[in-house]
């Protein structure tokens, strides 16, 4: 019965459901693993590195992006939609520190990107970007923000998420450990990402990329 | 078509279609979008159309004039915003009760120089625009956004004989705000401006008076007086002076006073001095 429905992205199953979307929901739990955690004066990305070939160089896996000074992303899903997502965030950034002459804030840029990816649920002959993304940075005014979107075009602010393979299991451990002495502390945020993520990643460091921002200072 | 002569259009080809600017097809009926475009018929190039008026020695003598005096300065409690009430067409007084600053939302405030219909009507659209910004963002605008939307959407119709001159004023989380804006697409920020005929005038005034440190009552003054004066000197500024005073928590209607009140209230002060 559903293989009637799921073809065509515009059209809704007899139970409500857009197959497609949830199809590209599938597709992000393949992706690698990516953890987000917001403390008091940092917030914290880290992100699986899948293990590169011999002969590759691995500079050129990039699964944290840049947006602007103060916005980082990091996705989980298809790599070839996420380079698109990126570069119209990017553009959009500059675009409305043109028009409005103020740095975006994290929710219009998670708004943004969240509309653009419902757009791509509700045209025709498209189908949905397969990825979902955690977004970290400070706004302007100097508050941290991580938000989360999905395929289907929703998106939610959190105190700490992960996305990607696992990511039930990784956001159980964080709401286990996540406290708001942890919060207050850089140094215990950047850990409790770690041990995260360490949870479902195997063996050690080298698999691991974590990415820093603080208030005022560029990406570490 | 006579008028099309007199005004020196060189296409007579009028069809039925129409143009809209910046969009291919263009429905009238969609209240969104109506009030961001005008329609143009077709075949007419507006640029080259409408060099006639806006150029100083063309064949075409009808021509806009931009008699007004107004004001507005920044100071160490918000923004000033002074203006007349007199509005002419050639030598003739068409009106001495024009409300030329327009009320866009209760913090921000728009002068009007120039053309009245083209301030009134983008100035609507701007408050418009103003409004679906707060709702989207759940912030109020800045003044700097506020003035820019303005300078865009005027920018579009540059050269098509847009005639405005005003000062956008506002209160947001970077302090008081003050832009001017005008048709050709200038947008400009600094402490203190004056825009119109009677604007030499007031400058002189203010530049004298003027200190950031002024205390309201001060400014108020300060403001009031510089308009007289220009009523005084320019024959196209006159009528009343309305002033108002941007404060954090949004503008303040002040006063409306008549120039001939402020002409023996200085005089009588002058004389008091003498003595």
């Amino acid at each position: 019965m559903s293989s009637r429905y799921d073809r065509a992205i515009t059209v809704f199953s007899p139970d409500g459901h857009l197959f497609q979307v949830e199809y590209a929901q599938e597709a992000v739990k393949k992706g690698s693993t990516a953890v987000g955690v917001r403390g008091k004066n940092i917030v914290v990305l880290g992100v699986e590195k899948k293990a590169v070939a011999k002969l590759q160089e691995d500079r050129t896996v990039r699964k944290v992006a840049l947006l602007d000074d103060h916005v980082a992303l990091a996705f989980a899903g298809l790599t070839a939609d996420a380079r698109i997502l990126i570069n119209r965030a990017r553009i959009e950034c500059q675009s409305h520190k043109l028009t409005v002459e103020d740095p975006v804030t994290l929710e219009y840029i998670t708004r943004y990107i969240a509309q653009l990816k419902q757009k791509y649920t509700q045209s025709n002959g498209r189908r949905p970007f397969g990825l979902s993304v955690l977004i970290i940075g400070f706004d302007y005014d100097g508050s941290p923000r991580l938000y989360q979107t999905d395929p289907s075009g929703t998106y939610h602010e959190w105190k700490a998420n992960a996305i990607g393979r696992s990511a039930k299991s990784v956001r159980e451990f964080l709401e286990k450990h996540y406290t708001d002495e942890i919060a207050a502390s850089d140094q215990e945020c950047i850990k409790l990402t770690l041990k995260a993520l360490l949870e479902v990643v195997q063996s050690g460091g080298k698999n691991v990329e974590l990415v820093i921002m603080t208030r005022g200072q560029p990406l570490k | 078509m006579a008028l099309a002569d007199v005004c020196g259009l060189k296409s007579t080809d009028f069809q039925a279609r129409s143009l809209g600017l910046s969009c291919s097809s263009f429905d009238l009926y969609n209240a969104l979008e109506s009030s961001e475009k005008f329609s143009i018929p077709f075949n007419i190039d507006p640029l080259e159309n409408l060099k006639y008026f806006t150029e100083k020695d063309s064949n075409v003598k009808i021509h806009f004039d931009h008699g007004t005096t107004t004001l507005a300065f920044k100071f160490q409690h918000g923004v000033v915003v002074a203006v007349d009430s007199r509005a002419t067409a050639g030598p003739y007084i068409a009106s001495q009760t024009v409300k030329k600053v327009i009320e866009i939302n209760p913090y921000l405030l728009g002068t009007m120089a120039g053309g009245a219909a083209d301030c009134s009507y983008w100035e609507r659209v701007l408050a418009r625009q103003c409004r679906i910004y707060e709702l989207r963002n759940k912030e109020r605008i800045s003044v700097a956004a506020a003035s820019k939307l303005l300078a865009n959407i005027v920018y579009n119709y540059k050269g098509m004989g847009l005639s405005m001159g005003t000062m956008i004023c506002g209160y947001d989380k970077r302090g008081p705000g003050l832009y001017y804006v005008d048709s050709d697409g200038e947008r400009l920020t600094n402490n203190m401006f004056s825009v119109g005929s009677g604007s030499v005038y007031a400058y002189g005034v203010l530049d004298s008076g003027y200190k950031w440190d002024l205390n309201v009552e001060e400014a108020l003054d300060l403001g009031q007086r510089a308009i007289y004066h220009a009523t005084f000197r320019d024959a196209y500024s006159g009528g009343v002076v309305n002033l108002y005073h941007m404060k954090e928590t949004g503008w303040e209607f002040i006063s409306r006073t008549d120039v001939a009140d402020l002409h023996y209230r200085y005089q009588d002060e002058k004389q008091a001095k003498k003595k």
